[in-house]
Parts: structure tokens; C-alpha cells; sequence
């Protein structure tokens, strides 16, 4: 068990109190998982993937423990994060394509990267970039180039490989594909898994609100809903059996290549998710589903209904019990 | 009987870095819109889509060639007449969060063309049309007229845009990726919302970079590459029998929820800007192998290559003076297509 998260839970800081984005959230992931997130926006996905490696000003660890290759990660401490930022935990950010500096060259982004971990063996880790810059099909001239000499897809690869490039235990990659053209989604989406594969990175949460993107890469699927988990489960399991109704309702609502209007009338889904500031009690999906009992007046547990797949629902619950 | 008809519309644009090259964003682009039909615009970025719907929308001027709007050339259009033309042809674009002014109210679009349209309609007429616009795209009233752009959803912004359309006698609408900002629980409300307005009658051009969506909306497909056609007919032809490298490609890069990506070769990638033919290795996987990063990445960078020859091309034309016209025809001739099935055109490779 590579990460383990266990009751987190972190609000953001406003003048009308805490908002708590991330409600009591439980989860791990195995040696060489990749996990994916995903959820609508506001879900508290990005909330969830930051706070993980940098909580900055705007929030707060509220409460439960995240430990990572069995010692706990120090979520709330910036400073003793910094050390472990990198090479115990790295980030691929949402906006990949803005996060390179564009005053400096890409040779010397990963100078200021190497000098600020006080990386000793500089030699080897440089050649191994350059194994890195050329396995995944770009020329080693790219250090010599500043980012916006790159195109949009070459950027986000050159970003994945200096986040990776100290061999992290985690990755989280958030959005990374979303910006990009299909065909460049599809090469990225293809980089992660080969890093994961050659073991350059541990495990990986991979966030993204398209679930059919996850559905290539990713191993396991979480799905969120209004800062809580609604459902996890493997890959498989999610895209053809999901049991959580906002799980299928979702899964409903995907276009797929060859299929019409004319022959199948796709249904979104109803409202909308509810606001942080004015979270309903009992099951947040209650007003939007159309299962709904007197029971979701209460919190339901996310609970493991079959092995290896968690489902926090009232109905499901009950259906697994009998 | 077709509505719209973009007749052989070419675009340059000069860039203003690298010592004024021209980019040509649209090659000799021709297709008709009927009534009732939902054509879409499928491609990269660069492929020059969104440049479709801005000269459709007499937003930019093209380079060559002309748009007509039932018979009528629409860059002849004076001032009144272009209003008048955008009373039947009107626009909504990809993000609704800055298509709003965020300090005034987000019903103040209806405004705006209450003043500029409707200007001698009695209030109660106007509340009786606004409240058809706002049926029309099944919004409640209530829920939205008074609020803010900040308290409605994307996809509530998106469909009161489309309202706001409605109100005009809107022979063609113009959907410039207007669902990719939103989340997938609301997206196919409104991608059903252009469905019921097609059969209503509406002529719609749908932009897209996603080929799902596309597929599930459209009458016919045109696939874009680098401002020229490569592939256009009826949707079901285009995307079930693909004749097109390209649209092979990017039917195999499109993301499927039960269906994981397959490693197909790709036939040879062969560049033929201005008449000198640059030919790539044809990358071929072995049997049995896993897609690996590496082999689709070289293919893209290809691909991107193919765009870098072809602009140069056209920098280094424009750097000479003379045969200026000859060599704005060479850079702007796209790939011949030629008919492969009834309604189903294909470009050869270029």
C-alpha cells in the first residue's frame, strides 16, 4: 500500500467560515496504481489532489492523516513538505501548458529544480532526462528551447517529465489531458502509463472530469461528488457495473462515437450539485437522484459492498445486505 | 434547399511575430447548410474551425471566396443589411463565463436585443416572446431572469444564449465548441436542446474538436485539417467507413469508455506543400505489441512537422516580391477531394 489517505477532510478559508471542500475522504492506492478522480467542477477533486502536496494559504487541514510508503505526509506543515515536494510527491498541474516559466530555458528550469533539492549525482539524473526526453519521442534540443518554442502537446510532456523527474512515490496529474487535441491526448495519456510502467513514479491520482479519458489509463476509478467519494472501484467494474446512481447516471450522459440522436436519446442530469457554502445534510446526490428515500436524510457510510468496490449509498447498501 | 453556402473561402492570416509570415488558416473551404441540417466542423486546433464560424458570422473577412446567405453574397451587406442578417444568422461561443459581463445582470443580453430589434414591442408582447425563447431551451423563468452570470450554471449561461438566438428569426446558428466548457451531467441537455431546434427547422454549424459529441449531433462531418477539407459527408459515412489517414487517426486517438485505445499502424505521412513531396517512414508496430508513448509520439511529431513545411513554404513565397498572386494559389490549394460513395468526399493525402 503505496498511499493511504484516511479521513481527510480541508476547508478554504472565507469570511463566512471554513467551506469545507473535502469532507472526511478515505482512500488508497496499491503499489503501481494509477487512480483516477473524477468528478463534476466544484466536485473538490482539485481541492482533494492539492492538498496533498501543497496547501497553500486559502486552506486548511481539517482533519485525518495521509501516510505515504508507510510514514505519514505532513499535509499541513509547508515547510517540512518542501523536502518531500518532487521526489516523495509530485504534481502535474492543471494549467501544465502556463506552468513552465517562459523567461527560462527548459535546460535551466531543471538547473533550478536540481539546485533546490540539492540533487548530488547531477551528471546521472541529467542523462537520464535526456533517456526520458527521447523515449518519449521529443529531441534532447528541447533544454536548449524556451517553453513557448513547444507546442501545446510538447509542453505538457516536457512538464510530466521534470515532475517525474526525481523518481516521485506519488504523481498527481491533474487535468492533464483536458487542453489538449485528441491525438496529443492520447500520447499523453500513453506517456503516464509507460512512466508508471518503467517505474519512474510509484502510483498515481490522475483528476480529470472526463471519465472516458480514465477509462484508458487508470486502474481504479473514484468518482466524487460535493467534496465526498461517491464510488471506487477498478476500471471495469466503474464503466460496466457502477452501482452508485450518480455513477450512472453520469456514465449515461457520455456521447460515444457511434451513437446518434436519431437512435439514442442520451439524459443529462437534473440540477446541480450543491453549493459549498450550503451543503444539504444526509446524502449531497439526494436532491438530483431519482432513487431517493427517507433514508439519504442521513449520511450514508462509504462502505465496501464487494470486494475492492466502495459505494457510498443508502440503496446500494441495503440491496448488498439483503 | 440549402441556406447557407460557403463557396471556395480561403483566410491568411499575417502573424505579427516571426517577421510577418502568413499563416493560411482556411484552404479553399466549399459547403452548403440546409434547413434543418446540423453540419460539424471537426478538428485540431489549428485546423481552422473556429475561422469557419467567424466568417460565417462576418466577423472576419475572407481572403478569397465569398459566403452567401439565401442567394445573397453576404459581404455586400451595409450596415442595415448586416443587421437584418443577424436577425436569421447569430452565434454562441465556447466559453459562457466571459461571454457575460459579470457586473450586470446575465438577462441584459435580451435586452440588448430587445433595444436594437424590437425596439416599438409592448412589454407584455415582449415578456410572451421572451418566456417562448426561454421554453424553447426548457429554462424556468424564475430560475433564471434577474440572477447574475455568476449564479447560473454553464450550462443554464449556455442555454440563454441560445434564448437569446431564439428571439431573432434565427434561420442558422453558429455553435462554436459551446458545450466543451461544461460538465457532462448538463452537456447533453444542451446538445439535446440542438437536436429538438434542428428538427424545429434551425440550420446549425456545430464546431467541435470532440468527435463523439459531433457524431451524436450531426447530419453530415467535415474534418478539418490545416484550414483544407480532408474528409466531409454524412456523419454515419464519414465516422463508419473513414477513408482519410487523418480521420482514421483520430478516430483511433478518441477516447471510449468500453473500448481501450488499439495500436493500428498508420499508413505514410507524406508532405506535399508547394509541389515538394517530403515522405516519412511509415511507423508500424510490431504484431501483438502494446501502443507505446514513444510510436505515437514520433507520429504526432510528424504530423506537426507537416505543419511547420508548410508554413515556412508560405513565409518564404511572400518573403520574394514578385509572383505574388501564383504563389498566394499554390499555398492556398488544398488536397483535390474526390467523391468515394455518394455524399462522402475524400481528400487525397497530403
Amino acid at each position: 500500500m503505496s498511499v493511504s489517505v484516511e479521513n481527510l477532510s480541508v476547508a478554504y478559508r472565507s469570511r463566512r467560515g471554513d467551506l469545507t471542500a473535502v469532507d472526511n475522504v478515505s482512500f488508497s492506492l496499491a503499489d503501481g496504481e494509477i487512480m483516477g478522480l473524477a468528478g463534476e467542477s466544484g466536485s473538490g477533486k482539485s481541492t482533494l489532489g492539492n492538498s496533498l502536496i501543497y496547501l497553500d494559504q486559502r486552506m486548511k487541514q481539517v482533519g485525518g492523516k495521509v501516510t505515504l510508503d508507510g510514514r505519514e505526509l505532513p499535509i499541513a506543515d509547508t515547510k517540512a513538505m518542501r523536502p518531500l515536494r518532487m521526489t516523495q510527491v509530485s504534481l502535474v498541474p492543471q494549467y501544465a501548458m502556463s506552468a513552465l516559466t517562459p523567461t527560462r530555458k527548459i535546460g535551466t528550469l531543471t538547473d533550478d529544480l536540481l539546485k533546490s533539492h540539492k540533487v548530488r549525482n547531477r551528471d546521472e539524473v541529467l542523462a537520464e532526462m535526456r533517456r526520458r526526453i527521447e523515449l518519449i519521442g521529443l529531441k534532447d534540443d528541447v533544454l536548449r528551447k524556451y517553453s513557448f518554442e513547444l507546442s501545446g502537446g510538447m509542453r505538457q510532456r516536457v512538464t510530466i517529465i521534470l515532475s517525474t523527474l526525481l523518481n516521485p512515490s506519488l504523481l498527481i496529474a491533474d487535468e492533464v489531458t483536458s487542453a489538449l487535441d485528441v491525438s496529443t491526448q492520447r500520447a499523453v495519456g500513453e506517456m503516464l502509463l509507460e512512466f508508471r510502467d518503467r517505474g519512474y513514479i510509484k502510483s498515481a491520482i490522475t483528476i480529470t472530469h472526463d471519465l472516458s479519458i480514465l477509462a484508458q489509463i487508470a486502474d481504479s476509478i473514484t468518482i466524487m461528488y460535493a467534496g465526498r467519494l461517491a464510488e471506487k472501484a477498478s476500471t471495469d467494474t466503474i464503466v460496466n457495473e457502477p452501482l452508485h446512481p450518480y455513477t450512472q447516471a453520469l456514465i449515461a450522459s457520455l456521447p460515444e462515437v457511434g451513437v446518434r440522436h436519431d437512435t439514442t436519446t442520451l439524459t443529462g442530469i437534473p440540477g446541480r450539485p450543491p453549493s459549498l457554502a450550503n451543503m444539504p445534510t444526509g446524502c449531497r446526490f439526494r436532491d438530483r437522484c431519482p432513487f431517493a428515500f427517507a433514508k439519504c436524510t442521513q449520511t450514508p457510510p462509504f462502505e465496501e459492498v464487494k470486494p475492492g468496490h466502495y459505494v457510498s449509498c443508502w440503496k446500494v447498501s441495503q440491496e448488498a445486505a439483503k | 434547399m440549402s441556406v447557407l453556402k460557403v463557396d471556395q473561402v480561403s483566410k491568411l492570416y499575417r502573424s505579427t511575430s516571426r517577421g510577418g509570415g502568413l499563416t493560411p488558416a482556411l484552404r479553399k473551404v466549399s459547403f452548403e447548410l440546409r434547413e434543418g441540417e446540423v453540419i460539424s466542423l471537426i478538428g485540431e486546433s489549428g485546423s481552422g474551425k473556429t475561422t469557419i464560424g467567424k466568417i460565417v458570422l462576418r466577423l472576419v473577412a475572407p481572403t478569397n471566396g465569398t459566403v452567401t446567405f439565401n442567394g445573397k453574397d453576404i459581404s455586400t451587406y451595409s450596415a442595415r443589411g448586416l443587421r437584418d442578417y443577424y436577425r436569421h444568422v447569430q452565434g454562441v461561443f465556447q466559453d459562457p463565463f466571459s461571454s457575460y459581463n459579470p457586473i450586470y445582470r446575465a438577462d441584459r443580453v435580451f435586452e440588448l436585443v430587445r433595444d436594437v430589434y424590437f425596439p416599438h414591442v409592448s412589454d407584455t408582447e415582449w415578456d410572451a416572446k421572451l418566456e417562448a425563447a426561454l421554453d424553447a431551451v426548457t429554462l424556468n423563468p424564475g430560475d433564471v431572469l434577474g440572477k447574475y452570470p455568476h449564479q447560473l450554471s454553464g450550462g443554464q449561461q449556455q442555454r440563454l444564449l441560445i434564448a437569446r438566438a431564439l428571439l431573432l428569426e434565427v434561420k442558422v446558428l453558429v455553435a462554436d465548441e459551446i458545450i466543451s466548457m461544461l460538465d457532462a451531467s448538463t452537456r447533453v441537455d444542451v446538445l439535446n436542446l440542438l437536436v429538438k431546434l434542428k428538427r424545429s427547422g434551425l440550420a446549425i454549424l456545430f464546431v467541435t474538436h470532440d468527435l463523439s459529441l459531433g457524431n451524436y449531433v450531426s447530419d453530415r462531418t467535415i474534418i478539418l485539417r490545416h484550414g483544407a477539407i480532408v474528409e466531409m459527408g454524412a456523419t454515419q459515412k464519414v465516422f463508419g467507413n473513414p477513408q482519410h489517414d487523418y480521420t482514421r487517426m483520430l478516430l483511433s486517438s478518441v477516447p471510449e469508455l468500453h473500448k481501450k485505445w488499439q495500436h493500428t499502424p498508420l499508413g505514410p505521412v507524406v508532405v506535399s506543400a508547394n509541389g515538394s513531396a517530403v515522405a516519412t517512414d511509415v511507423i508500424e508496430a510490431a504484431p501483438g505489441t502494446v501502443a507505446s508513448a514513444l510510436a505515437h509520439a514520433t507520429m504526432l511529431d510528424e504530423l506537426t512537422h507537416t505543419e511547420q513545411v508548410i508554413k515556412r513554404d508560405v513565409r518564404a513565397m511572400f518573403a520574394g516580391r514578385g509572383g505574388r498572386q501564383a504563389a498566394v494559389a499554390v499555398a492556398l490549394e488544398p488536397p483535390a477531394l474526390s467523391e468515394f460513395e455518394p455524399d462522402h468526399l475524400v481528400a487525397e493525402p497530403e
